[in-house]
Formats: structure tokens, C-alpha cells, sequence
């Protein structure tokens, strides 16, 4: 395994270690330690590498991953797992503003609370969320799925395409042309699918709400010209 | 960007040490706030005694035989204690409107940072690491302190336009964010005798919690009903003599996060800010929710 403190690496010499890593490697264990809330720790990794952060750290954390399994043993700051392409990352804290936000594939995890805006214009992520999501989250998210084990803030999916929101606990508010949908069996093995994938467990598919779009906003209405 | 740092103790064997962890949590915000930086300072109050932070340009030749004209036109000890471009006045309580009435008449080319019995703030143009140890933040002793890095976005990056701002005796705002409507509730407050320093929306923000306390209100009340009047982003640090509080807007983009322990609440633009903190591990920490209002007094 190799071993990284950020008290005596800089962050940039650590980066390009990981971006150097192909998929053949066979230093596939990290462990970077010393994060003190630094930005952008372990940005833009594409190979199959198991990345441990033991602290929290700030803007950024994981952006853009493709194919590692990244765990952060503390909380982050905004932008956590931000365009995420595949693999995994695992916060076992809690996260800021904007996680998984525009992620196109792979999973974010989230062991405690998400902040606002989480998942904002998610394109194909699944995002699972144990504790609560804060407001606005869900903006115009197209595909993927959001899984919220808690309660969710305002205007939840505000203007969203056809990303799929499942939500255990309360909805505060819902956004525009946000609408709660019927759980079909689908819905259900869906959901069983993403919890097994997740690593978490103690609640039941049938315990969540769907929510998704009205597609009321997808074409121009001609009788709302007035309003422009 | 701005970056806000804030700190706020509960037990008091922590006090001796309280410029040390603000210099050590101000150094992590440099990059969110490199155009210039200032600090509040809430020290131990003295028995009878209120005090005036001044600024100069020229501070040699405006501190020159300053205590002595002071004392003249007031008719009483006062003392003076120089840090770099800024002097904190020691006057009798008493006489606090006297001598700040003979700085204006006497002394007007002279800056007044900040006036109360526990207050000193100090702020200046430049690197905050460099602002930090030309007033030396590190040595300064007290019960709770507020910092602030700024990038100016709505106003001239002076001495004037850094924060903190202070509007009221013992009060103090820090921001990051920009108000939309400060041009009118700086109207509003004119029209009922508040004064302002600067063109800078941050100052409005200050004379409007001063504005509120003044009618009556404690500083948690006050916060609340900014929430209803002022218009645009804001994470807001404010502090009182006895008071710490945090508040930010309903949409929340500007960073925040807290911490508390059974010896502090501390506040960080970013996680980097309290790292340095004893007992952070064991730290209770949270994201300040959107349009709450979050207050400690001792």
C-alpha cells in the first residue's frame, strides 16, 4: 500500500502520482493522510485504484473520478465527487453544497447529511444520501438516481428531467414540474439494486417516495407566450 | 470569496491563546481574501474604562502629543497603546461620547475603527498573514475574536472597505457575499441618524443591526429581521460584547462551517480554518443551515 501524507507532499505531487497509475497497476491500495480540509485531494483518477482519505477536506474531493474507489474518512466540503464519470466514492461524513453535482455515472455515497444543491444536473450518477439532502437539490437532473435515506429540503427537484428521486423521509418543498410519481415493482428492484450496491442497509424499498418529472416544461406552451 | 473566521470562547483557561488560533485560522483564508484583512478583538473589559481603535496613513505624526490634547479637551487620563497604523485610546467611561466628539472636532484626518469597553478592531490593506503580525494578532488575549480576508467585489479595496465593520459601541460584521439593495436601506437608515464611513455594502448591513439593536432588539432578534430587509448573498459573522452570532442567507451559496465544543463555538469559511483547533476531532460539526439564525452569548 502506498502511503501519501499531505503534511509533506503537496497536493499536486500527489495528484499526478494517482493520474500516472494505468489500469494494469499493481499499486492499487492508497492511503493519503493529513487532508486538513485541503481542496481538490484526489481530483481527475482514471484506474481502478481503492483510495483512503482519512480526514475531511474541502472543494472538490474526487471530482471527475473514473473507475477508483475513493473513501473519505471525514466529511467535504462543496463540489464533492463533482462530474464523477464511474467508480465509487464513499463519504463517510458529511458533505457541502453541490455533491455529485453534473456526475454522469458511478456512485456517491453519503454516510451522514448533504448540504444544498446535491445532485444539481446529475446526467446518469446514482447518489445515495443516508442522512438528509438540503434545499434546491436536484436541479434540472436529468438521468440517474437520487436515494435519500432522510428527509429532503425545498423545492426538490426543481425544473428536473428524468432522473428518478426516492425519498424515505419528508419533502419540504417540491419544484417546478417536480411531481410525486407512483412506485411500481420496478422502482422497488431498482432501489434494492442501488442499496446492495451502496454497502448500506436497514431500510426497505417500500419505504421510499418517487418523485420525477411532470414534463410539463420540456416543449414551449404556446398559451404561456403572454409570460415572455 | 472573502474568507470569515470567528472564534468564540467558552472556557476561559483557552483566553491567553485566543490571537494565536485566530492568526492560525485567518493564515488557512488568504486565497479567498488576498486584497486585505481585519480582526476584532473582544479583550477583558477594564473597570470604568472604554476605548477607542484609531487608524492613521500618518500615524506617527497623528499619534504624536495625541494623548495630551485628548486629555485637555476632555479633562481626563487618558492613554494611548500604538500597534503599527492603529492606537487604541483608553479613555474613562464616562467620557467616551466626550473624547470621541474631540477626535472628530480635534483629530478628523483620524480613522475610528471601533469604540466600547471590550472591543479593538484592526484592519489594513495586504496579505492577511502580513496584516495579522503587523497589528501582532498572535499576542492579543480576550474571550472571542472575528476575522475576516477580502476580495473586494462591491467597493475600493482600502483600509476604509475591509472589515471588520463597526456601527455600534462593542459591535462588529464581518460579510462574504454582496447586497442588491443596500443603496435603499442605507436610505432608510440615514433618514434615521445612522452615519456611514464608506460607500461599502457591508457597512450598511453592520449599521442595520446596530439600527435594529438600537430600537430594542438583542442581536439574535436582529439578525432575524435582516433576514426579511436585506437583499442578496450573505453569510454574516457578528459579534457583541457578550455575544457570537451566524447567519446566512435563504439561497446559502457562500461557505460556512461550524464547530463546537464544550470549550468553543468556532466558525470557518472552509473546514482548512478550524483544523488548527484543539479538540476538533471530537468537534460537534455543521453546515449552518440557509436563513437561520445562530447565537451564543456568555
Amino acid at each position: 500500500m502506498r502511503t501519501i501524507d499531505l503534511g509533506s507532499t503537496s497536493l499536486r505531487e500527489l495528484n499526478e502520482l494517482l493520474h500516472k497509475q494505468t489500469s494494469g497497476t499493481n499499486e492499487t491500495q492508497w492511503e493519503i493522510l493529513n487532508p486538513r480540509g485541503g481542496h481538490a485531494v484526489a481530483v481527475g483518477v482514471d484506474s481502478p485504484l481503492n483510495i483512503d482519505i482519512k480526514g475531511s477536506v474541502g472543494y472538490y474531493v474526487a471530482g471527475m473520478n473514473k473507475q477508483a474507489n475513493i473513501t473519505v474518512h471525514g466529511s467535504a466540503g462543496p463540489g464533492a465527487a463533482e462530474n464523477m464519470m464511474s467508480g465509487k466514492v464513499v463519504v463517510k461524513g458529511d458533505v457541502s453544497q453541490y455533491a455529485g453535482a453534473t456526475g454522469r455515472g458511478g456512485m456517491l455515497v453519503v454516510e451522514g447529511n448533504a448540504s444544498s444543491r446535491c445532485g444539481i444536473s446529475m446526467k446518469g450518477i446514482d447518489i445515495v444520501v443516508k442522512g438528509n439532502i438540503g434545499h434546491m437539490s436536484a436541479f434540472m437532473a436529468q438521468t440517474g438516481n437520487l436515494v435519500v435515506f432522510g428527509d429532503a429540503g425545498d423545492a426538490l427537484g426543481d425544473s428536473i428531467y428524468e432522473a428518478r428521486l426516492f425519498v424515505r423521509g419528508q419533502v419540504k418543498s417540491l419544484g417546478a414540474d417536480c411531481i410525486e410519481k407512483e412506485m411500481r415493482d420496478e422502482h422497488l428492484e431498482l432501489i434494492d439494486n442501488i442499496l446492495k450496491r451502496s454497502g448500506l442497509n436497514g431500510v426497505k424499498p417500500k419505504d421510499f417516495r418517487r418523485y420525477g418529472s411532470a414534463r410539463k416544461l420540456y416543449n414551449f406552451n404556446i398559451d404561456n407566450a403572454d409570460a415572455y | 470569496m472573502c474568507g470569515i473566521v470567528g472564534l468564540f470562547l467558552k472556557d476561559a483557561k483557552l483566553e491567553p491563546r485566543l490571537g494565536e488560533f485566530t492568526t492560525t485560522m485567518l493564515s488557512t483564508m488568504c486565497e479567498r481574501g488576498p486584497d486585505s484583512a481585519g480582526f476584532a478583538v473582544y479583550g477583558a473589559p477594564q473597570k470604568g474604562k472604554a476605548k477607542i481603535t484609531l487608524q492613521s496613513p500618518n500615524a506617527d505624526a497623528d499619534f504624536a502629543g495625541l494623548t495630551a490634547a485628548i486629555s485637555k479637551a476632555i479633562g481626563a487620563d487618558v492613554s494611548l497603546d500604538r500597534k503599527s497604523t492603529h492606537a487604541v485610546l483608553s479613555v474613562p467611561a464616562d467620557k467616551l461620547q466626550a473624547a470621541r466628539e474631540a477626535l472628530r472636532t480635534g483629530h478628523p484626518q483620524l480613522r475610528i475603527m471601533s469604540a466600547g469597553e471590550s472591543i479593538e478592531i484592526f484592519k489594513e490593506v495586504g496579505w492577511p498573514t502580513e496584516v495579522a503580525s503587523q497589528f501582532e494578532l498572535a499576542k492579543m488575549q480576550g474571550s472571542h475574536a472575528i476575522g475576516h480576508t477580502r476580495m473586494a467585489t462591491e467597493s475600493a479595496v482600502t483600509t476604509m472597505g475591509a472589515h471588520p465593520f463597526s456601527t455600534g459601541p462593542d459591535q462588529c460584521l464581518v460579510h462574504n457575499g454582496s447586497l442588491s439593495n443596500h443603496p435603499n436601506v442605507r436610505r432608510v437608515l440615514a433618514h434615521d441618524g445612522m452615519t456611514f464611513e464608506t460607500e461599502n455594502d457591508t457597512e450598511v448591513a453592520a449599521a442595520y443591526i446596530s439600527w435594529r439593536i438600537k430600537q430594542g432588539m438583542n442581536l439574535g432578534q436582529a439578525l432575524e429581521k435582516s433576514l426579511d430587509d436585506l437583499d442578496g448573498f450573505f453569510t454574516f459573522v457578528v459579534g457583541t460584547k457578550n455575544g457570537f452570532a451566524v447567519v446566512r442567507d435563504p439561497i446559502a451559496c457562500k461557505p460556512a462551517v461550524m464547530a463546537e465544543t464544550d470549550q468553543y463555538v468556532a466558525f470557518g469559511s472552509e473546514y482548512r480554518a478550524l483544523v488548527g483547533l484543539p479538540g476538533i476531532d471530537g468537534a460537534r460539526v455543521w453546515e449552518p443551515e440557509p436563513a437561520t439564525v445562530y447565537f451564543w452569548e456568555r
